[in-house]
Parts: structure tokens; C-alpha cells; sequence
């Protein structure tokens, strides 16, 4: 037999032993039946029961044998307080679920690994450019093709270079006609990724360097698996079609490896195109940033030297482009050469979406881990309250020979059944939020499509997770009870002051954690709740951008046409027409000079409306007028006060002249017609409203002749509270109304509001929730230790009833010592939130710790739980009734 | 009741060996046959024979079924693995060093 077959029979002990049983009994008969003397049989044999004992130590494991028998135990101990445990349970699992959903996140977003060879050795190029306002540095990745392969020339020994355009947003194609025009996520990648990746084809064959070698040469597409699957069913016949992109035509030459869905990690691509399939134009521009750059390093290349290595070409980069800007100002040149390159590590890939929610998250792991560690010491308190009442059966066992090895086990595995139970039960929570929390943040233009697997990276983290809690919370009660003192013990008389500090100390944990987390809740829906009143400057309400293209570019008269048509559909109050619509992130912007002088170093945005625009967006025109028909771009503006104050100091600039400075057109006059209130063009709600400039939607060339548009936005208000619900009608409204006319994209203007601050409401939301969940449980925790002490001290409390106390000196002697732990709780956490807030403070907004709401909220929040918690104890204290507490004594 | 079979480790050299001569004894015909061939001289200890029976079993060298005696009660019986006889004939050997080793002092001193 081996041992399986002793594993085996270490879940059939009973039958094991009643086989070993038989077996004696069978040597005992047969004793008798030979003619022996039963009495004499029995005595030849010895003791059964030392046999049975010795054999059976022989055929089952012992230390498994004595794991299951403590499982059983311990079972049947969590059964005997059904409310207790379940709560310990439920809150543990509220804590793990919340972790591992965290945990989830931050995984698929920032740790997990590409799913390509040499994942490890991947980097990706960044920038560092001081902000013109203020010197800081900003952060960003692009950079243009021809400083791509610059660059990749410079470090082509040590590391393959892969460009890779930046996601912004999905492109559409159609496989059919116009009509049929769908959105995907589209990139262009290096020839030569596929191939650096080690990726297969899935079905065809992928883009190679020979497909990347020459300008528009090669108009070939690789899917990406996923895509191939919920658009065309793993079709293989799916090799060969055509597709078509704006003016081109793409030939699918196969799929990529399944799993592979791009490097832009929360964006998975659907369509992969070549790099030299960009516009000419655009791929010859030094100064276009258009795209990204990931560098695989050879096995055994140093980044450190690398990173020098490309500083230099990035050097003679700039200092090229500046000799292309001749008209630049002295400190935008300057600002030019101060501009870093960085070499990071980019094994789970490289987004914008990584960089925008990195901070956020960690932030989020770390809140759900000070929720896990009060959830813990609330646990651990049940524990040693249990182990206290478990003093007697604890000694029991000492005295019959128990080894503290074995008593250490008893009650770390009780622990270790929570653990298991609350991480099964918070394994369902995880599985239901993560998604959740990825929706919520899903709002606007830019969909994540982030994959959240259910892997054993997953279960893992979660296993770990429920043994590191297990004696996180489990091992002091199991140390001081296998260290009792049997006599003592039995005696009835054990010292209960350890326990008393143990919980005393924990309590004090859990609101200075507690505190913490009311804090990080207080300073996020304030910054949240802030940034949503920031001013817009005009009225989202009932606004439906729809955001439109024409097959070939149409005169501004047709785009003004089908305006008028969607005016005469029911339920539409007002139309007008821009080039986009506010907020969505899509900006321009010019250089001013006004009466010759040299452009000023403040930008402006330019944003194309028509007549009528301002009275939709409800933008009141204070002085001047109102664009007219037959206005076009450039000769007229209208300006708003953000831009007076810039260029004009602040006097009304109605009739005054500006010029629009551009390094290629050069400049253009316009007259002010209209002065109009400050309204938000961009997407950037901690900033001030910017300088913004009105321009006619109608344009006109250097001939006098109007240009044709290929692409406008209709706003339109609505007379009904849901704007959307009238999305399907315009949609046919616009195909119908002119043929080549089609609406590409459908956004409330409320839904762009609240993208930017999607990522505060997130915080703000799930700060909140784990702050009352915090309180919730400490809250918890605070009551039963409460509870227990008054229990504990009734004897005490009985007698100095009877000796005369009043219920005043019972309840102060009662709450003095709660209350010292809640108030060290408390400063201890303010020392941590003060500690923690300067860490947090790029993603706060106008808000700081000396608002004195701030500190205050959490301090009343958590004395009033404090005292709500304390009550039944505190009456429980002085309604003691000493006779009856005596005698039962 | 006096011990004449406490040689470290002839135990198991005797069951294995008897049960190599008569395979399917059970515990109480084992022990019988220890006292019956050894001329009434070893006796083994009838508790410990049990805890010995299960270790070498645990051990692989031998291997157990139940046989009916009759409709009320059931045997334990026992024979060699293939793995038993190799340990019998490394006990021989042993035991057979061990007594000449043992002799060869009688004899010299």
C-alpha cells in the first residue's frame, strides 16, 4: 500500500477502525475456539485499544488525521454561533471580494503581462515637456514617424523598434457600402511587430516588414482573434475580403494569434494595419506626434545606457526641429530643449488609459486594504472573545496531553474555515464588480474594452490573500490559547488582562484605519463635488450632439440644408451646426496677435459654429450680435471673456481686429462681431476657462470660395429630458434628408460632461461606499468589544453597585477606556491621512487638509458611531442588577 | 510469561518467512505457526504481532484480504508481494551475517 492508500484511509478512519477491531476480534475467537481460556486469551493479547492506536498510526497519516479531525471540529464550532460567524463571514468577504476585485483591475490594467515573447525586455519611449503655464513637467508618449526612425537607426544593435499609433478613438469601415459603416478599434503598427512578438497566424498570414516598406503599397489588414470571432464566427473564408476606410481599400491577409489584441493595454485593437498605410503626408512630418514607440530589448541590453543613447538622438531631434520654427519665441524654444526622454518598462503594454487610472487604482487597493484590516481585527476580536470562552476546554486538552503545536492548529484552522468561506463568498463579489467598476467608468467617446479574466493569477491572488488573513487575524488568539495555564484555567480564575489590550489595541487599529479611509472619502466626493460645479458656461440639458460625415466633402449651404430639415422633426426645439461638439477632447487652436504685434504666448481655441449655435448652447452674447447667414471664416469672430481679459485687459472688444497666426497660412484677419460669455471648450475642468474664439461653420479660401466640409456636428435641443431616445429617428433623418450625408456618432452633451470627471466620480463613489462599509464595521467591532468587557467586568461592576456607585461612575468607568482607544484611534489616523494626502494631491481639487470640514467630518463621524456602538454596553453596564449578578457568581 | 522472541527485528524475518512457505494465514495461524515450527521456543507477543502486520503491510510487502470463515465472521489473511520476498531474502542474509558474526566471537573468545 502506499500513501494514497493512507490518505485514503485517513478519510475512512471510522471504517479503518472498525476493520482493525474486527481483525482482533477474529485473533480473540479464534483463540477460543482452539480450547484456550477466554480470560487467558484476553490477557496473552494485552491492551486492544493501545494495538488499535499503534496500527492505526501505521495505516493512515497522522498530522492528516489530526488536520481533519480539527476541520470537523472547527466546523461544528462555526456552526454553534451561526450569527457571529456569519457576520465575521460576511464581513471578511465584503473585504476580500473588494481586494481581489482591486486586484483584478490593477492586473488586467497595469501587471499582466503582453501576451507576446519578450514581454519582459519591452519599453516604452516617453516624454516629459514643461507646461507653459506653469513649468511642471507633462507627461506624454507620441512622437512623429521620422523621429521614430531616428531613433530606432540609433539603437538598432541593442533593441527592436516598433511604432504603433496612439488609440483616439474607433475608425469606421464598411465591408459593404456606405450604409453599413461600422466602428472599430484601429491601429497602425510597424510591419515588423508581428514577427518581434514571435506571434502565429491564426488563419492567413500576418503583416510583414516587406508590407511596411513602401508609402500606401501594401493596403493589407490583420484582425485581431477576438474581432474575427464576434464579427465573423471564426469564418476561415474571412481571408481575402475587403473592407473600406475613409478612400481606401484593405485587403484582410489573416488573423493574429488568439489572445493578442494590440499593445494599447484597455483598448484591445480589432484591425491591424501597416505603418506606411498612413497618409504620406503625416508619415514624411517631422513635427506630427501621431504615434507610439515600444523598444524590445536584446536579451542582456542595460535600458540605463540605452536611455542615454536615445536622449542624444532626441537632442538632435529638437534641435533640428526648432531650426524648422524660425518664428518661434525664445522661451518656446527653450521649453523645446528642456523636454526629456524617459525609457519605461511597458510589459503590460502602454495606454493612455494605464496612465489616466494608475494613480486611481492604487489608490482604490490600498482604501479596500485598510477596509481588509479592520475587517480583520473586527475577526481577530471575535476570536480571542471566543478563545476566552474557550479557556476551560482549551485547559481540558492541555491536561490530557495535548501539544500547543496541536492547540495552535484547533484554532488556526477554525480561523482558516472564515478565511476560506469569506474568500468563496467574496469571490462571487469580485466576479460581480470588476466589470461594474469598468462600466462605470466607460462614458463617452472612448469605450475601454479591458479582458478580466478569471485566471489562476486571479484565484491565486485570492488563495494568498485567504492565508495571509488567516493568520493575520487567527494566529495571536491561537498562540495565547495554546499557551493557557491549565490550573489556573481550571480554576476559573485565568488573567484576562492580555486579552483586554489585545482588543483594546485592535480597536484602536480600526479607527485610526477607519479615520483614514473617511478622510480619503471626505477629500474625493469633495473634489468630485467641486469639479462638477465648475462653471460650464452653457446649458447641457436636452442637448444631442450628432456628429456627422459626408462621403465626399459638401458645401457649408448643403451641411445647413439638412440642418434645417432635422428642425422640422417632432420633439426638436433648436439646431445648429459646429465642427464638434464641446468637451468631446477634440480641440484647435491658433496663435493671436493683435494690432501686429508678435503672436502672444497664449493660444486660443477656435471652435466653427453657425448662426444660431449660442442661443442652442444657451451662451448669452453680451455684446455685439449673433453670427448672420453669408458670415464666413476668416472675417468675422465672436470672442469670449477669458479672451478679452487676454488680449484686450479685459475692455469689451467689440469691433477691434485680431490676427490668427499660423506657421503655414500665415495670418488672417478677423473683425469681432459678437462678445459672448465664458463657456468650456475643453475637456480640462481643473483649468480656467480657456481664451476661445467663435469662428462662422462656413470657411472660405484664399479665392473667396466657400470650402466644402466633410465632417460637422448638428447640436440639437430637444424638448424631451432624454435626448437619446431621438437618436434613431435623426440618424435616418441626416441618411435621408441628403444623400452622402451619414451620422457617425451619437453623444448627449450630458454624457461629456461627465467624462472628465469619471475617474473623481469613481473615486469619489467607491471611496464613499468602503468609507461607510469602514464605519459599518468598526462600528461593529467597537460594540461587541464594549459588550464583551461589560460581560466580562459584571462581577466587578455587580460589587461596586452594591457598595453604593451610581450608574454615572459605572458608565464613566465603562466608556473612559473605549473612548481613550477611539481618540488614539483617531490621532494616529489623522497623522496617517496627513502623512498620505500629499501623495493624493494631483488627483485632488480645490481641496486641502486645512479645510477644516475636512478633518472634522470624519472626527464627528466616527465619535458618533463611537458612541452609538458604546451604548447597549454602557446600558447594559449600569442596568447591572448586583444581587442577581452575585449570586450567580 | 517469558520472552525468547525479542531479537531486534526477527519478527518481521519470521512472518515473512512463514508466509512465504504458507501464504493466506491470518494473524492468530501466524502466530501458531511461529510457536508450532520454532519447537514451542519463540513466542510472539499476540497484541504486537498486529502493529507488525499493518507496517509491513503500510511497507508493501504484504498484501491483505478478507476471506468469509463463516456466515458470522471473517478473516484477515495475508501473503508476500513481490516486494516481500525481495525484503525476505535481504532479511536472511542479514540474520544470516548477524549469527555467524555472533558464532565467529563465541568461537575466538
Amino acid at each position: 500500500m502506499s500513501l494514497w492508500s493512507r490518505i485514503r484511509n485517513t478519510f475512512r478512519s471510522g471504517r479503518l477502525n472498525r476493520e482493525i477491531e474486527e481483525e482482533l476480534a477474529s485473533h480473540l475467537a479464534e483463540g477460543i475456539a482452539e480450547g484456550r481460556d477466554p480470560a487467558e486469551v484476553r490477557r496473552a493479547f494485552g491492551p486492544a485499544l493501545q494495538i488499535r492506536e499503534e496500527s492505526r498510526d501505521f495505516r493512515l497519516v497522522g498530522w492528516l488525521d489530526s488536520l481533519r479531525a480539527d476541520a470537523i471540529f472547527g466546523w461544528r464550532q462555526i456552526l454553534k454561533r451561526k450569527v457571529t460567524s456569519s457576520a465575521a463571514i460576511l464581513s471578511l468577504a465584503l473585504a476580500i471580494g473588494a481586494c481581489t476585485s482591486a486586484f483584478r483591475l490593477i492586473d488586467a490594467l497595469l501587471l499582466r503581462p503582453l501576451p507576446v515573447a519578450g514581454a519582459e525586455r519591452l519599453y516604452s519611449i516617453t516624454y516629459e515637456s514643461p507646461s507653459p503655464m506653469d513649468g511642471a513637467p507633462v507627461p506624454y508618449d507620441s512622437c512623429s514617424y521620422p523621429m521614430f526612425l531616428r531613433m530606432r537607426a540609433a539603437v538598432r544593435d541593442q533593441a527592436e523598434s516598433i511604432a504603433i499609433s496612439m488609440y483616439n478613438g474607433p475608425t469606421d469601415l464598411t465591408y459593404g457600402s456606405d450604409q453599413d459603416m461600422e466602428r472599430v478599434n484601429f491601429q497602425y503598427v510597424s510591419g515588423w511587430m508581428f514577427g518581434v512578438f514571435g506571434l502565429r497566424p491564426a488563419a492567413g498570414r500576418l503583416i510583414t516588414s516587406d508590407d511596411d516598406s513602401a508609402p500606401g503599397a501594401h493596403p493589407y489588414a490583420v484582425l485581431s482573434y477576438d474581432y474575427w470571432a464576434h464579427r465573423f464566427g471564426l469564418n476561415p473564408n474571412i481571408v481575402g475580403r475587403t473592407f473600406r476606410m475613409g478612400n481606401d481599400v484593405y485587403e484582410i491577409v489573416g488573423v493574429a494569434q488568439r489572445g493578442f489584441t494590440g499593445t494599447e493595454t484597455g483598448f484591445a485593437t480589432d484591425v491591424f494595419v501597416p505603418m506606411a498605410m498612413k497618409n504620406p503626408r503625416t508619415l514624411a512630418s517631422l513635427n506630427s506626434f501621431w504615434m507610439r514607440t515600444l523598444l524590445q530589448l536584446k536579451p542582456g541590453v542595460d535600458p540605463a545606457p540605452l536611455q542615454e543613447q536615445l536622449r542624444a538622438t532626441f537632442r538632435a531631434i529638437q534641435e533640428e526641429r526648432v531650426a524648422g520654427f524660425p518664428g518661434q519665441s525664445r522661451r518656446d524654444r527653450e521649453r523645446m530643449f528642456q523636454e526629456k526622454l524617459f525609457l519605461e518598462p511597458a510589459s503590460s503594454g502602454r495606454s493612455n488609459l494605464q496612465r489616466n487610472y494608475r494613480q486611481a487604482l492604487e489608490i482604490l487597493g490600498l482604501l479596500v486594504a485598510l477596509v481588509l484590516m479592520i475587517a480583520c481585527a473586527n475577526v481577530a476580536n471575535l476570536m480571542t472573545a471566543r478563545a476566552a470562552s474557550r479557556a476551560r476546554e482549551m485547559a481540558l486538552r492541555v491536561s490530557i496531553g495535548a501539544g500547543r503545536s496541536r492547540l495552535v492548529q484547533l484554532v488556526l484552522i477554525e480561523s482558516a474555515w472564515l478565511a476560506i468561506l469569506a474568500t468563496a463568498i467574496g469571490g462571487i463579489f469580485a466576479w460581480w464588480s470588476a466589470p461594474f467598476v469598468l462600466r462605470t467608468i466607460n462614458l463617452g467617446p472612448n469605450i475601454a474594452r479591458l479582458d478580466l479574466p478569471m485566471d489562476w493569477r486571479v484565484v491565486g491572488f485570492a488563495f494568498g490573500l485567504a492565508c495571509a488573513v488567516t493568520f493575520l487575524f487567527g494566529l495571536t488568539p491561537a498562540l495565547r490559547a495554546s499557551a493557557v495555564k491549565p490550573a489556573s484555567a481550571l480554576r476559573g480564575g485565568e488573567d484576562p488582562h492580555w486579552r483586554g489590550r489585545i482588543m483594546r489595541g485592535l480597536i484602536a487599529v480600526q479607527v485610526a484605519f477607519c479615520f483614514v479611509v473617511l478622510l480619503a472619502a471626505g477629500l474625493f466626493v469633495t473634489t468630485f463635488q467641486r469639479l462638477s460645479d465648475q462653471p460650464m458656461g452653457f446649458s447641457a440639458e436636452r442637448i444631442l450632439n450628432v456628429e456627422s460625415v459626408t462621403k465626399s466633402p459638401q458645401s457649408p449651404a448643403l451641411w445647413e440644408q439638412v440642418a434645417e430639415r432635422l428642425r422640422a422633426v417632432p420633439g426638436i426645439e433648436k439646431v445648429a451646426l459646429s465642427g464638434w461638439p464641446l468637451l468631446s477632447g477634440e480641440n484647435a487652436t491658433g496663435n493671436i496677435s493683435v494690432n501686429g504685434a508678435p503672436p502672444a504666448e497664449v493660444f486660443s481655441d477656435f471652435v466653427a459654429v453657425s448662426p444660431g449655435w449660442a442661443d442652442v448652447m444657451r451662451i448669452p452674447i453680451l455684446d455685439g450680435r449673433d453670427f448672420r447667414p453669408g458670415d464666413v471664416n476668416p472675417a468675422v469672430a465672436m470672442v469670449n471673456q477669458a479672451f478679452a481679459r487676454q488680449y484686450f485687459n479685459g475692455e469689451n472688444p467689440m469691433g477691434k481686429w485680431f490676427e490668427r497666426v499660423d506657421p503655414v497660412a500665415g495670418r488672417s484677419r478677423f473683425q469681432i462681431v459678437g462678445f459672448i460669455r465664458d463657456a468650456r471648450s475643453r475637456d480640462q475642468l481643473r483649468l480656467a476657462i480657456r481664451p476661445t474664439v467663435y469662428i462662422p461653420f462656413a470657411s472660405v479660401d484664399d479665392s473667396g470660395a466657400l470650402k466644402p466640409v466633410g465632417r460637422g456636428t448638428f447640436v440639437v435641443r430637444t424638448a424631451r429630458p432624454n435626448p437619446m431616445t431621438l437618436g434613431a429617428i435623426l440618424r435616418k433623418e441626416v441618411a435621408n434628408a441628403r444623400p452622402g450625408f451619414r451620422v457617425q456618432d451619437l453623444h448627449t452633451q450630458v454624457e461629456f460632461d461627465q467624462t472628465d470627471t469619471v475617474k473623481e466620480r469613481l473615486l469619489a463613489m467607491l471611496a464613499a461606499f468602503f468609507g461607510a462599509v469602514a464605519l459599518l464595521l468598526a462600528g461593529v467591532g467597537m460594540y461587541g468589544v464594549l459588550d464583551y468587557f461589560v460581560i466580562q467586568r459584571r462581577r466587578e461592576i455587580g460589587i461596586r453597585i452594591a457598595i453604593g456607585a451610581g450608574s454615572a461612575d459605572i458608565v464613566r468607568r465603562v466608556s473612559f477606556e473605549g473612548f481613550a482607544m477611539v481618540l488614539l484611534g483617531a490621532i494616529a489616523g489623522l497623522a496617517i491621512g496627513i502623512a498620505a494626502v500629499r501623495c493624493i494631491q494631483s488627483i485632488l481639487f480645490q481641496v486641502r487638509l486645512t479645510d477644516s470640514a475636512i478633518l472634522a467630518l470624519p472626527a464627528l463621524t466616527i465619535f458618533t458611531a463611537a458612541l452609538l456602538a458604546s451604548l447597549p454596553a454602557v446600558i447594559r453596564a449600569a442596568r447591572t442588577d448586583p444581587v442577581k449578578m452575585l449570586r450567580a457568581e | 510469561m517469558a520472552r525468547t522472541d525479542s531479537l531486534q527485528g526477527s519478527l518481521d524475518l519470521l512472518v515473512l518467512k512463514i508466509l512465504s512457505r504458507r501464504p493466506g494465514l491470518h494473524g492468530y495461524a501466524i502466530m501458531s505457526a511461529i510457536k508450532q515450527w520454532s519447537g514451542e521456543v519463540l513466542r510472539v507477543d499476540e497484541g504486537s504481532l498486529y502493529p507488525a502486520l499493518h507496517r509491513m503491510e503500510e511497507a508493501g510487502w504484504l498484501q491483505a484480504e478478507w476471506i468469509d470463515k463463516d456466515e458470522a465472521r471473517r478473516l484477515r489473511v495475508y501473503r508476500l508481494t513481490p516486494k516481500g520476498k525481495k525484503q525476505l531474502s535481504d532479511e536472511v542474509s542479514r540474520w544470516q551475517a548477524v549469527t555467524s558474526a555472533v558464532d565467529r566471537v563465541l568461537r575466538t573468545v
